[in-house]
C-alpha cells in the first residue's frame, strides 16, 4: 500500500468526493418523466398497434391481396376475401393475433395501398387475452381513431422508403 | 381511582403526543429517502400521491393494510407473529428518553443514554427471530449476517458513546446535550462523530452494510417471507430505528436541541425545530450515502468493525481520557 492510498482510505477521500457528486447531482435537471402524464418522443416509424386504414371516402383500403398474411413470420393474420357487387375483391375477414404478432413491421411494408400499418400506440394492453385477438371492426376502428397520425407519419416516411 | 384513571389518562396522552408524531415522521422520512435517492440517480422518486409525493408511504401502507398476511407452513407461528412487533415496538420504546427540548421529553431518566444503548441492542432480536422462525434459507442467512453485524458494530458504537461521556460526567440525556452549550462534541471528537456515523449505517441495517437485506443474493433477507403489514412493520421499525440513531447522532455530536451558535435570531426558534433539523440533516446524509455506495463484502464489514473501528474508538478513548486529566478538564460531576 503506498502512501496516497493510505492517505485517501484514512480520510476517505474517495467517498466525500462521491457526497459532492451525489449532491451536484440532486440539483440537476431529471433524466426521466412522468410518465402516465408525460410521454417521451415517439418516432413516425414507431411500430405499435396495428390498424386498417380507409380512403377519404370512406372505403377500405385494403384490397385482400394477402402479402401481409403471407409475408407474417408470426402466422398471426387470417384473412378471408369475396367479390362483392361491384367487381372488387374485399376482405370478409381480417383476424390479427395481437398475442402472435412480433411486431416486426413486414405486413405494413408488403401492403401495396398501405392498408394495414402499424400506429403509435403502444398502450392497449388488456385484462383477458380474448381482447387482444383483433378483429376487422377493431382494426378499422383503430385506423379511424387514429387516421390522422398515420397519415402524418407515412407522409414523414416517405423520403426513406 | 379516579386519580390513577386520570394519571393514566395523562401519560397516554403523553405518550400519544409522542408516537404520533413520530410515526407520521417515520412515513415522510421514508418518502425523503426515497426522493433524495431518486434524484441523484436522476430518477423522479415519489411525485404523484399529494404534494411532491408526500402522502406515497401512506398509500404504501394502506396498501399493506389490505394485503394478505402469508404464514409459511413450516415457520414457528408465534415466534414469526412476534418479530415484527418485537423490531417495532422496540424502535419505538427508544424515543422515550429521548429530548427534543429542556422540557420535552417523556422520560427523563438518569442513566438516559444506556437505556437508548440497550434498547438500540435489543433490535436484533426482531431480527433474528424473524429470520429464524421463517424457516427457509434466506431469512436464516440473512438473520445470521445480521446479528453478527450489529454485534459487531454495536461494541464500537459503546466506545464511542464512552468517549463523549467522559466529556460529559452524566448518563442523563438531557446533561449531554447542555455540556456541549459552549463547543458542541462534534468538534473535539470529529474523528469518534465519523465513526459513530458509519457503525450508526451498519446498526441500522442501510447501506453499504445492507448485508442482511442484500437483495441480490438473499432475496430480501430476514423480510423474504413477511408479507402485508408484518412486512410493514418491520420497514417501520427500521426507520424508527434509523431515526433513532440520527437522533442519537444528534444529542452526543451535534448538541441536540441547542441552537448553531447562541446569538439573538436563532435561539428565537423553539428547541425542537433545531432538534428536528439536526436529525434530518444527518438522515439527509443517510439517504445520499444509501445512493452513492456499493455494497460491503461481508469480510470486508467484520474486518472495518472489528479490525479498524474497534481499535481506533479505543485509541481515541485514551487520547481523550489522557487529554481531560493533563489539562484537569474532567467534569465536576457526582461520582
Amino acid at each position: 500500500m503506498n502512501f496516497s492510498r493510505i492517505f485517501k482510505t484514512i480520510f476517505l477521500v474517495e467517498f466525500i468526493f462521491g457526497l459532492y457528486l451525489a449532491i451536484r447531482e440532486l440539483f440537476r435537471k431529471s433524466k426521466t418523466i412522468n410518465y402516465p402524464f408525460e410521454k417521451g418522443p415517439i418516432s413516425p416509424r414507431m411500430r405499435g398497434e396495428h390498424a386498417l386504414r380507409r380512403y377519404p371516402n370512406g372505403e377500405e383500403r385494403c384490397i385482400a391481396c394477402k402479402l401481409c398474411e403471407a409475408v407474417c413470420p408470426a402466422q398471426a393474420i387470417t384473412i378471408e376475401s369475396t367479390e362483392r357487387a361491384d367487381g372488387s375483391r374485399k376482405t370478409t375477414k381480417y383476424d390479427i393475433d395481437m398475442l402472435k404478432c412480433i411486431y416486426c413491421g413486414l405486413c405494413q411494408e408488403s401492403c401495396p395501398v398501405d392498408a394495414i400499418v402499424q400506429g403509435p400506440n403502444f398502450e392497449f394492453a388488456t385484462e383477458t387475452r380474448e381482447e387482444l385477438y383483433y378483429n376487422k371492426e377493431k382494426l378499422l376502428a383503430n385506423g379511424d381513431r387514429w387516421e390522422s397520425v398515420l397519415a402524418k407519419n407515412i407522409k414523414l416516411d416517405k423520403p426513406y422508403r | 381511582m379516579l386519580e390513577y384513571i386520570q394519571i393514566l389518562g395523562q401519560e397516554i396522552y403523553r405518550i400519544l403526543f409522542l408516537l404520533v408524531p413520530i410515526l407520521v415522521s417515520v412515513a415522510m422520512v421514508v418518502w425523503l429517502d426515497r426522493r433524495v435517492w431518486g434524484l441523484v440517480q436522476k430518477r423522479k422518486g415519489p411525485n404523484v400521491v399529494g404534494p411532491f409525493g408526500l402522502f406515497q408511504t401512506l398509500a404504501d401502507a394502506l396498501k399493506y393494510i389490505f394485503k394478505e398476511i402469508i404464514i409459511p407452513a413450516s415457520a414457528n407461528k408465534v415466534i414469526f407473529i412476534l418479530a415484527p412487533i418485537i423490531t417495532m415496538t422496540l424502535a419505538l420504546v427508544a424515543w422515550a428518553v429521548i429530548p427534543m427540548s429542556e422540557e420535552f421529553v417523556l422520560s427523563d431518566i438518569n442513566v438516559g443514554i444506556l437505556y437508548l444503548f440497550a434498547v438500540s441492542s435489543l433490535g436484533v432480536y426482531g431480527i433474528i427471530m424473524g429470520g429464524w422462525a421463517s424457516n427457509s434459507k434466506y431469512p436464516f442467512l440473512g438473520a445470521i449476517r445480521s446479528a453478527a453485524q450489529m454485534v459487531s458494530y454495536e461494541v464500537s458504537i459503546g466506545i464511542i458513546i464512552i468517549n463523549v461521556l467522559l466529556c460529559v460526567g452524566s448518563l442523563n440525556l438531557k446533561d449531554i446535550v447542555l455540556a456541549q452549550k459552549d463547543l458542541w462534541f462534534v468538534i473535539p471528537l470529529f474523528p469518534m462523530f465519523v465513526v459513530f456515523f458509519i457503525s450508526a449505517l451498519a446498526e441500522t441495517n442501510r447501506p453499504p452494510f445492507d448485508l442482511p437485506e442484500a437483495e441480490a443474493e438473499l432475496v430480501a433477507g430476514y423480510q423474504t417471507e413477511y408479507s402485508g403489514m408484518m412486512y410493514a412493520m418491520f420497514w417501520l421499525g427500521e426507520y424508527a430505528n434509523i431515526l433513532l440513531m440520527c437522533a442519537m447522532g444528534s444529542i452526543l455530536f451535534l448538541g441536540g436541541w441547542l441552537p448553531i451558535i447562541d446569538i439573538y435570531p436563532l435561539n428565537l426558534a423553539p428547541s425542537p425545530i433545531w432538534m428536528i433539523l439536526k436529525i434530518l440533516f444527518l438522515f439527509f446524509l443517510f439517504a445520499l450515502i444509501k445512493a452513492i455506495v456499493p455494497r460491503y463484502r461481508y469480510d470486508q464489514l467484520m474486518k472495518l468493525g472489528w479490525k479498524i473501528f474497534l481499535p481506533f474508538s479505543l485509541v481515541y478513548l485514551v487520547l481523550t481520557a489522557s487529554f481531560l486529566f493533563y489539562f484537569d478538564k474532567l467534569p465536576k460531576g457526582n461520582f
